[in-house]
């Protein structure tokens, strides 16, 4: 036991930042390149779409409770609702279920 | 927008996330006073860390008393997403944005903050980056530290609950433009079609999350751009149109 839990911390958080850091001060300019500003343009939907299915089915305590959550999201986001609104309505469709099962 | 609306905007923002946070981080606390760690060193690690994955592997490394390099190497393995995000993030700033603010905003880019950061019309504000952070990142830290005090002071089904309320807030970012742009709907089916293939078939499930999150943004992304390249002018104007 020679390892210091607060040097574990410090290099899980270095590392950490520095990649969130090094592109966001590298890049300071508006990129030019029509293809790399689409690519860019496209990455946050693909990147929360992957994300979010199938894992969302797996996030409760059953399928059922989860797939109830996933509908009433798109639901609910489908007629415009908040993030707040929307989260909130798939965090009580799954306990609803829930109750029921 | 001034700084203050923008600030306000992103802290009601902030409220679905630091919920959903709490959820998993909780859970984290739990996982991290088993792994020996204290209620201080636990909290520390989640508000220095502001990261999922990273962090629950973190911990079976100090648990295995690993070298510190296998520690950076996992972390920069894990969490090498975070990159394609800042790339895209960087694009949504001001060209004149200062340095203090990009050092600020890398702090918060977790999944979750540059999901509805990067989807917001128009130029990004720091300001509502901050509003979020601001609500979000306490969050993560209050729920580690109840995960750590007692594993039983919330009962399982709100756990339960709460588990959906990311991907709640992750549905109401990508829903909406898939309502008005043909080809984002299209981008968001496609992603979420090879999303469960690489879960459920063989081989390609082998691929830990991170890297299927990387693999696929190339890949979709690159191919959306390719094809459906976007007006230079289409970005620039709406951000014009909102101020």
């Amino acid at each position: 036991m020679s390892h210091n839990i607060y040097i574990y911390i410090f290099v899980m958080a270095g590392v950490t930042y520095l990649i969130r850091l090094l592109p966001l001060t590298l890049i300071r300019k508006e990129i030019k390149n029509t293809f790399i500003r689409s690519f860019l343009y496209y990455v946050p939907y693909v990147t929360l779409s992957v994300m979010t299915f199938p894992a969302i089915l797996s996030a409760t305590q059953n399928f059922w409770s989860a797939l109830a959550g996933f509908v009433i999201a798109i639901i609910v986001a489908w007629k415009g609702g908040s993030l707040i609104k929307v989260s909130a309505a798939a965090c009580i469709a799954v306990f609803l279920v829930e109750l029921i099962l | 927008m001034n700084h203050k609306t923008a600030f306000r905007q992103g802290m009601t923002d902030g409220i679905p996330i630091a919920l959903g946070y709490m959820a998993v981080s909780f859970t984290f606390g739990i996982m991290a006073k088993n792994a020996g760690l204290t209620a201080f060193q636990a909290v520390l690690l989640s508000l220095t860390n502001l990261t999922s994955a990273g962090q629950f592997a973190g911990l079976g490394i100090i648990t295995a008393s690993a070298s510190y390099m296998e520690m950076a190497f996992t972390q920069l393995v894990i969490n090498l997403r975070y990159c394609l995000m800042s790339c895209a993030l960087s694009q949504k700033l001001e060209q004149g944005t200062p340095f203090f603010h990009r050092f600020f905003i890398a702090y918060g880019n977790t999944d979750e903050i540059f999901g509805v950061c990067s989807c917001k019309e128009g130029k990004l504000d720091p300001f509502y980056n901050y509003g979020v952070i601001s609500v979000a990142s306490p969050g993560w830290a209050f729920g580690t530290f109840l995960g750590v005090l007692s594993g039983s002071i919330l009962p399982g089904r709100v756990l339960s609950a709460l588990g959906v309320a990311l991907y709640g807030m992750f549905i109401a970012v990508i829903v909406p433009p898939s309502k008005t742009n043909r080809i984002i709907a299209g981008v968001v089916l496609i992603s979420m079609g090879a999303s469960l293939i690489f879960t459920w078939l063989p081989l390609l499930n082998q691929i830990s999350s991170g890297f299927r999150i990387i693999l696929l943004t190339l890949l979709i992304a690159g191919g959306a751009a390719a094809l459906f390249p976007v007006n230079p002018d289409e970005t620039a104007a709406s951000a014009e149109a909102k101020d």
